[in-house]
């Protein structure tokens, strides 16, 4: 098993409150990792140090390494453009641009200079295919991705970062408002998806952790309290909160 | 695009941002630079107090300007404030709101007309209406400054209804719950809150009022002599500027752009206090 | 003796009433007198035609020409840099001195009343730059004059661009000018226009900054660098020297279908704009 995320000491400020205090971990490559945790205790913001996001706000610092496939994604010569093709976002509302469902999807790839209408084509029959969305779309490719569905709007953003081609899937609560039938489908598209992708699916429904991830980590008032394989976290942990926690007796 | 890169996007953007304060300051400067020389041999106090404008002799007092300026604003906050405002309570507080929604745009539409077809019209009705029943020549300080309020109630009733709607509806309702009828409330307890904004349109009027040439130099009568009556004829300082500027030379052309500084740091400090004001209330909300 | 509320009450509502009754009813004569009087006027061939006797006779076409150069210069002009000026507070950089003072340049600039636009034009336009009175000098100090509007309003369009948008294109890659030109502009495209439209009605009304700056040529101009008169100028000059009280009121009809055709496009498009918000 190799690691795709090894992060070091890993510290983050935003206006001078400490929100994650020296977390260390590293993340397989190809698994998916669940991120459990009560409201507020950094899950969000760790996902987004893994993409640099968090450098959109103002106020936010961060200290320690993050080193992908070795290498820090911090360091001065790292371009975060350059990056976030790389590693890919899900957010938890969908967010489908104003624009066509195919414009969505070759928004990224056209940005970074794709221009072959024919391989477009078919990137866009891949991406909508992997995220289970091709049969209910293939239709009308040219109407307004807002018109689509919750459930189907947050599969079109999910199509919209395959479409990148990334090494990672970041996904930050990606089922929080939807129905349970698009929710079936968001997972069994992720638990596909693995194969070729490292996916790092925040989660406040510790139900859905259990089912898709490979690995868990249970973060609280932004430290890592405890790591370890899925079946573990559930059945056995090492600590007491972690116990806690996934019994329900607080959250 | 390509060639430039983020970084020269940025750049240029950052050019662009100064525009506005470029242009201020440039403005500032030419007017300065014409007209100071001019206040500072000639002397502030002669040039504001006396009442002697001859330029063949070169004599620059404008006083009967500065006079018919103040007077034809004072007028026109007369006529214009009161209006103003209660037709700003009336639409945001008491009429209903569709008709508020059409009747407010309404309005603002109407202040896009030309100063020139007020002046006009003050020409063509107001003027000969106060001759007849009032006496005098017609083209008066009367006629400027009904004109001029009515020029500025736009603006006023605008702002106004604005700043009156921005008052929590948690105020109104806690004044209601006290027993209070609709129009105490009102009148103690909203316009209360609503008071800088209010104020400020009227100083925003203000402004307006005092820059306004045309349509003042088409019914104020252009007479150059301190105003003894309403319906004595007047000549305010944008008026005597542009009606003179076109052949005016050397020293007398100074004397305007002169009179140009004056009226550039009357209305800037008067629009700075406004805008202070009503950025101050957007920034508490 | 205290008056019951219930009775100030009406008598407010009364008072108040009238006064806003007053402020419309004036407001509206205008444009009706106006429009009256000068409708009959306004035809097909006095637009298109020239003017004969100084105005006295014939049409108003050069005007016609004027009224919508100058303001088409303006617009050029100022729409670049206004909106340079907002997508460069919105999106690049973070409230600072800075940006106050940006604002307050803009908002000062806002208030400068149009004579001493029309004196700085004329001291720095015609006379310190060599430009003469000629279109040129006209755009340029309308440019000037409509700023302020632009970056308003657009700014305004801009912010209303849900911050959601522009997370999702940066987390695909995106640059903040990729962002910009992908997401942000085409979104806040009505509003834009809409202060462009206002930037533009208020050009088409302006007397005293354009005699100063682009001068009252009744010929057709050729080029840039001629004098011309628009229809406001011409309109203030048939009224006040008399030449034609008839013409005057068919130019000011002219003008005021103009400036109200304009901004009425404005008001559409803002409301069209917001409706696709929502």
């Amino acid at each position: 098993m190799t690691s795709k995320f090894h992060i070091q000491d890993l510290s983050v400020y935003f206006h001078g409150i400490n929100v994650i205090q020296h977390l260390s971990l590293q993340i397989p490559d190809k698994e998916i990792l669940g991120i459990i945790g009560p409201a507020s205790s950094g899950k969000t913001t760790f996902l987004r140090v893994l993409n640099r996001m968090n450098e959109l706000e103002q106020g936010s610092r961060v200290e320690g390494r993050v080193l992908m496939d070795g290498e820090d994604i911090y360091r001065s010569e790292c371009d975060p453009v350059k990056l976030r093709k790389r590693v890919g976002m899900v957010f938890a509302l969908p967010v489908p641009l104003p624009m066509s469902i195919y414009d969505n999807i070759v928004y990224g790839p056209t940005l970074a200079g794709a221009s072959n209408r024919h391989r477009l084509d078919e990137l866009v029959e891949k991406s909508l295919k992997d995220a289970f969305l091709w049969e209910e779309v293939k239709d009308r490719l040219k109407t307004s991705g807002l018109r689509l569905s919750g459930g189907q709007q947050q599969r079109l953003c999910l199509a919209r970062v395959l479409a990148m081609q990334p090494e990672v899937i970041l996904l930050d609560e990606p089922c929080s408002g939807l129905d349970p039938i698009s929710t079936t489908k968001i997972e069994e598209a992720l638990t596909k998806l693995k194969q070729d992708y490292t996916i790092i699916l925040v989660t406040n429904n510790t139900k859905q952790a259990a089912r898709i991830s490979d690995n868990t980590a249970f973060f609280l008032m932004g430290q890592l309290i405890e790591i370890g394989p899925t079946d573990r976290i559930f059945t056995a942990p090492r600590e007491k909160t972690t116990n806690d926690y996934v019994t329900g007796r607080f959250g | 695009m390509k060639l430039l890169g983020e970084k020269g996007v940025q750049k240029i953007l950052l050019v662009t941002a100064f525009s506005a304060i470029s242009a201020l300051l440039l403005i500032a400067l030419f007017i300065i630079k014409e007209g100071l020389p001019f206040l500072i041999t000639y002397g502030l106090g002669d040039f504001l107090l006396s009442s002697d404008w001859q330029p063949q002799s070169g004599k620059f007092g404008i006083l009967p300007m500065v006079a018919a300026s103040l007077w034809v604003t004072l007028g026109a906050m007369i006529v214009g404030a009161p209006l103003g405002v209660a037709g700003a309570i009336f639409l945001s507080e008491f009429a209903p709101r569709p008709v508020m929604r059409v009747i407010k745009p309404t309005i603002e539409l109407l202040a896009a007309i030309p100063s020139v077809v007020y002046g006009f019209i003050g020409v063509m009705v107001l003027a000969p209406l106060i001759r007849s029943s009032l006496g005098g020549p017609g083209l008066s300080l009367l006629a400027a400054s009904i004109i001029l309020g009515i020029m500025i109630l736009p603006t006023i009733i605008s702002i106004s209804i604005d700043s009156i709607l921005a008052v929590p509806q948690s105020y109104r309702e806690g004044s209601l719950a006290l027993g209070a009828t609709v129009w105490q409330t009102i009148h103690m307890v909203t316009i209360r809150a609503a008071r800088s904004g209010i104020i400020a349109s009227i100083i925003l009027g203000m402004g307006r009022a005092i820059g306004e040439t045309m349509a003042v130099i088409m019914v104020a009568g252009n007479a150059v002599k301190i105003p003894r009556s309403a319906l004595d004829s007047v000549r305010s300082l944008t008026a005597n500027i542009a009606l003179e500027m076109s052949y005016a030379t050397g020293l007398h052309r100074e004397a305007l752009f002169a009179t140009g500084v004056i009226l550039f740091v009357v209305i800037i400090t008067l629009n700075s206090i406004a805008i202070l004001a009503i950025r101050k209330r957007v920034g508490k909300r | 003796m205290r008056i019951p509320p219930r009775f100030t009450q009406h008598g407010a509502i009364a008072l108040l009433g009238g006064g806003t009754l007053v402020t419309v009813i004036i407001l509206v004569f205008i444009v009706v007198f106006v429009l009256e009087k000068g409708l009959p006027v306004l035809s097909l061939s006095f637009l298109f035609s020239n003017p004969e006797e100084m105005g006295r006779a014939g049409g108003i076409f050069p005007t016609l020409i004027g009224t919508i150069v100058l303001p088409l210069l303006a617009i050029l002009i100022a729409t670049p840099l206004g909106l340079g000026t907002s997508v460069y507070l919105t999106e690049y950089t973070r409230e600072s001195r800075i940006t106050k003072v940006i604002r307050f340049g803009t908002d000062c600039l806002a208030g400068i009343p149009s004579i001493i636009f029309g004196l700085f034009g004329f001291i720095f336009f015609v006379t310190t730059l060599g430009m003469g009175w000629s279109i040129l000098s006209g755009g340029l100090t309308l440019a000037f004059m409509i700023l302020p509007t632009i970056i308003r309003t657009s700014e305004e369009a801009i912010k209303a661009v849900p911050k959601s948008y522009r997370d999702v294109s940066f987390s695909l890659g995106a640059t903040r000018w990729q962002t910009v030109r992908r997401v942000i502009l085409p979104n806040a495209l009505p509003g834009i226009l809409t202060g462009v439209m206002l930037g533009i009605g208020r050009s088409i009304g302006e007397t005293a900054a354009v005699i100063f700056t682009a001068g009252s040529s009744l010929r057709l101009p050729s080029s840039i660098f001629d004098s011309t008169r628009t229809m406001a100028v011409h309109f203030y000059i048939l009224a006040r020297e008399g030449i034609s009280s008839e013409n005057a009121y068919g130019t000011a009809a002219a003008l005021i279908i103009a400036v109200l055709l304009v901004n009425l496009t404005a008001y559409w498009l803002m409301h069209w704009f917001i409706s696709r918000r929502s």
